[in-house]
């Protein structure tokens, strides 16, 4: 007798010592991907409370002064190099094979030897704190001059291990890269077309896309900068005809996208999770996948709005500015879509909805100052002062990292096998909330009034925002507290989960929670509807109604 | 545990053996556009800092020798011609001509990295003779050391190749190699034009 349907894993014989081994199974990869980011988020947050630890008060007292270099070099570096790119990897890992019917990624062995470079260069990166002369201490942008400076004369220089180690990142980005897109362009369910592919696939398809295009600049850029500081050649070495602006181009080229790297994949979690938890189809599906490729191709030519203060050419400031505020349109459609799904919708406030609405809010308030950052008068009023520091914050917390909490609450079922405490979930929800924007919205005034960023200590004048900013971080560090409680708890004896606790529709909930280790296996049903049919009942693949049965059926016999 | 028939069409068609194997060259081809980006990034520093710079040469230094070069580059653009031949052959199935056109093509190669290697033996200029210096060695070694990896790869292939009935149903191993090679063969022309054809 075969079986139609897949078979759920069975916990017994799966130990837990494959997290720790050279394993390619996708969704194991995927799971070691987001605890270690995690693990990283941690020491990143804790860095984080040191700087403003220091920054409560306008003297410099808490740490001294080249400390707080090395601490904001290294807060920025962990949480975008260590964190923010392997949680979205491991998200990726863990929702692209199962989303498109694949029994894997294309390359499981290539997938594997990617993630185990990111503890190897987690630890070259962490290990810097300990040579002598400290860690990189030029901010995660590392611009020469200042990123030249190795007054210690030693081979093995905190920058030089942040420059290797962001070159291995590059690399593990890349393998992932080739091994995403493959996946998502070949390895596609039966009649599972572009335009039936769930949104979050799209906008990994484009994010993907983008690491493809613009790492390999960093990495250039990376090389020659690390010549410049261990080799003595000159490229970017003003004394030697070498020039500082070129190396800005070439990490702005990447470093730019980069950002929407981290943020396509948000506005794939929210398509995903704004139509589940309002029961309504997604608002425009061709408009928001469509989208994403736009800005690809927008986000690849706004780079230099990065330096409008570094000698950059008057045309090239118009040109970038006019490209940076084209970027709003494709995203406000993206915007106006997930309104128009909620818009009358059945809302139902589980966490990973509020997460969602949460940030929402956020990335349109972000979106709002960055247009203003792109408009070159008021960049160059604010060039370089907290209220930067404070949009990036609302782009890369408020919006991005909300959505990855949203992401793991909802997905946590499905790939554990368990239902996480919702009543957890919703402390951790208002924690995070409040304490984001306690935290980061007095960066704007403080901004405004001109304060610097990357300053250990500033005028009385500026204490008021600056407590408020504190207050505001050290609640978003209270807020990790339920999250890891909840995530440890719920998976080592949260109530059992069944295939699909929140009614959604999408090829992963066919599948048994936790699935097998090759997914659907030899049966990947053939999909005959676009996805998100929320309220017509229509079936999105061949036989569904047998498939669900039998699932009910295997779980009602667990 | 419950079975519903389904219909044979329905038998995970997508995923068979014979996609899986073009699923690498697929892979490959995205990772070749990616890495030229590299090259891409190389090329537009070199172009802006010769083009701001006050002195492009170093003192005492007047310029490049382009005859060795020029053999050299005529030698790699016919590796990628021998390249085409060794695999219209593999196709026929008459592999002893496949390894001869293949080593051959591996013979021109690593004699282009021996050119290489005496061009730069005879410069008056080292890597850190100003940018000129630098980005002359980061192109030609970066490019070099591409073109060992192809010589590397060819070499792998040349001993698979021995495996009795390995490239009876193609070799994606060697479609791969050979876009690797003929990549590698159009980044050095444009190399050639930026270095030694360009005149101050």
């Amino acid at each position: 007798m075969t079986s139609t349907i897949p078979l759920p894993s069975t916990e017994e014989n799966q130990s837990w010592t494959r997290y720790f081994s050279f394993n390619t199974d996708a969704k194991v990869i995927g799971i070691q991907y987001i605890v270690l980011a995690f693990f990283y988020f941690l020491i990143g947050g804790f860095l984080a409370m040191i700087i403003r630890g220091e920054l409560i008060t306008p003297a410099s007292d808490l740490v001294d002064r080249t400390v707080y270099n090395g601490l904001y070099t290294m807060h920025g570096t962990i949480m975008l190099f260590l964190f923010i790119f392997p949680v979205l990897n491991g998200i990726n890992n863990l929702l692209i094979p199962t989303m498109i019917g694949a029994p894997d990624l294309a390359f499981p062995r290539l997938n594997a030897v990617a993630f185990w470079l990111v503890p190897i260069f987690g630890t070259l990166l962490i290990a810097s704190f300990f040579v002598p002369g400290g860690p990189a201490y030029s901010g995660w942008w590392a611009y020469p001059p200042v990123s030249l400076q190795n007054p210690l004369g030693n081979l093995i220089s905190g920058q030089g291990l942040w420059l290797v180690a962001v070159a291995l990142s590059g690399v593990s980005s890349i393998m992932g890269a080739v091994n995403f897109v493959t996946t998502i362009l070949r390895m596609r369910a039966p009649g599972m077309g572009l335009f039936r592919m769930p949104v979050f696939c799209w906008t990994a398809l484009a994010a993907q896309s983008l690491q493809l295009i613009g790492l390999p600049a960093l990495t250039g850029g990376a090389i020659m900068l690390l010549m410049d500081l261990t080799a003595g050649t000159s490229f970017y070495r003003p004394e030697g005809g070498g020039d500082p602006v070129l190396y800005q181009h070439f990490f702005w080229f990447y470093s730019h996208p980069a950002v929407y790297v981290i943020i396509l994949p948000a506005f794939g979690i929210f398509s995903e999770l704004f139509p589940v938890y309002s029961r309504k189809p997604l608002f425009g599906y061709v408009y928001v996948s469509v989208a994403s490729f736009i800005i690809v191709g927008l986000g690849l030519i706004v780079w230099v709005h990065h330096f409008f203060p570094s000698g950059v050419p008057e045309w090239m400031r118009n040109l970038f500015m006019f490209n940076t505020m084209l970027i709003a349109v494709p995203t406000g459609v993206k915007v106006f879509a997930w309104l128009g799904t909620i818009w009358r919708g059945k809302l139902q406030l589980t966490t990973p909805m509020l997460f969602c609405l949460g940030g929402l809010v956020n990335f349109v308030f972000a979106g709002i100052t960055g247009v203003m950052l792109a408009t070159v008068p008021i960049d160059i009023h604010v060039n370089n002062t907290y209220f930067v520091v404070g949009h990036f914050h609302y782009v890369i917390y408020g919006a991005a990292v909300m959505c990855i909490f949203a992401a793991v609450y909802h997905w946590f079922p499905k790939f554990t096998g368990r239902m996480p405490y919702e009543g957890l979930g919703k402390l951790h929800f208002v924690l995070t909330f409040v304490g984001a924007n306690l935290n980061f919205l007095p960066m704007h005034p403080l901004g405004l009034m001109g304060m610097p960023r990357r300053v250990s200590s500033y005028d009385p004048e500026f204490a008021f925002w600056n407590v408020l900013a504190s207050l505001g971080a050290f609640l978003l560090g209270v807020s990790i507290i339920p999250f890891l409680l909840n995530m440890i708890s719920s998976w080592a004896r949260g109530p059992r989960a069944n295939h699909n606790p929140w009614n959604a529709i999408g090829l992963e909930w066919l599948l048994p929670s936790p699935p097998a280790e090759d997914n659907f296996g030899d049966h990947v049903p053939t999909v005959i509807s676009r996805p998100y049919g929320y309220g017509s009942g229509a079936p999105l693949v061949e036989h569904q109604a047998e498939i669900e049965r039998a699932l009910t059926l295997q779980e009602a016999t667990r | 545990m419950t079975s519903t028939p389904l219909p044979p069409s329905d038998q995970a068609v997508p995923h068979g053996n014979g996609q899986h194997a073009n699923h690498n060259l697929t892979g490959f081809i995205i990772y070749l556009c990616s890495e030229s980006v590299i090259f891409l990034v190389f090329f537009s520093g070199y172009a802006v800092l010769r083009l701001s710079a006050l002195d492009w040469l170093p003192a005492g230094v007047e310029g490049l020798e382009w005859r060795m070069p020029l053999i050299n580059t005529v030698v790699l653009v016919s590796s990628s011609l021998t390249m085409v031949v060794a695999e219209h052959f593999k196709g026929k199935e008459k592999l002893w001509l496949f390894r001869g056109f293949w080593l051959l093509t591996m013979a021109m190669g690593a004699y282009f990295l021996y050119g290489q290697a005496v061009e730069w033996s005879g410069l008056k200029f080292g890597f850190t003779s100003g940018t000129f210096g630098g980005t002359f060695y980061l192109l030609t070694g970066f490019h070099g050391l591409h073109v060992a990896t192809g010589i590397l790869l060819m070499g792998v292939m040349l001993a698979k190749s021995f495996i009795p009935g390995n490239y009876n149903g193609g070799e994606e191993g060697v479609k791969a190699t050979s876009l690797f090679w003929h990549f590698v063969d159009v980044i050095w022309i444009i190399l050639f034009v930026l270095l030694y054809v360009w005149r101050a």
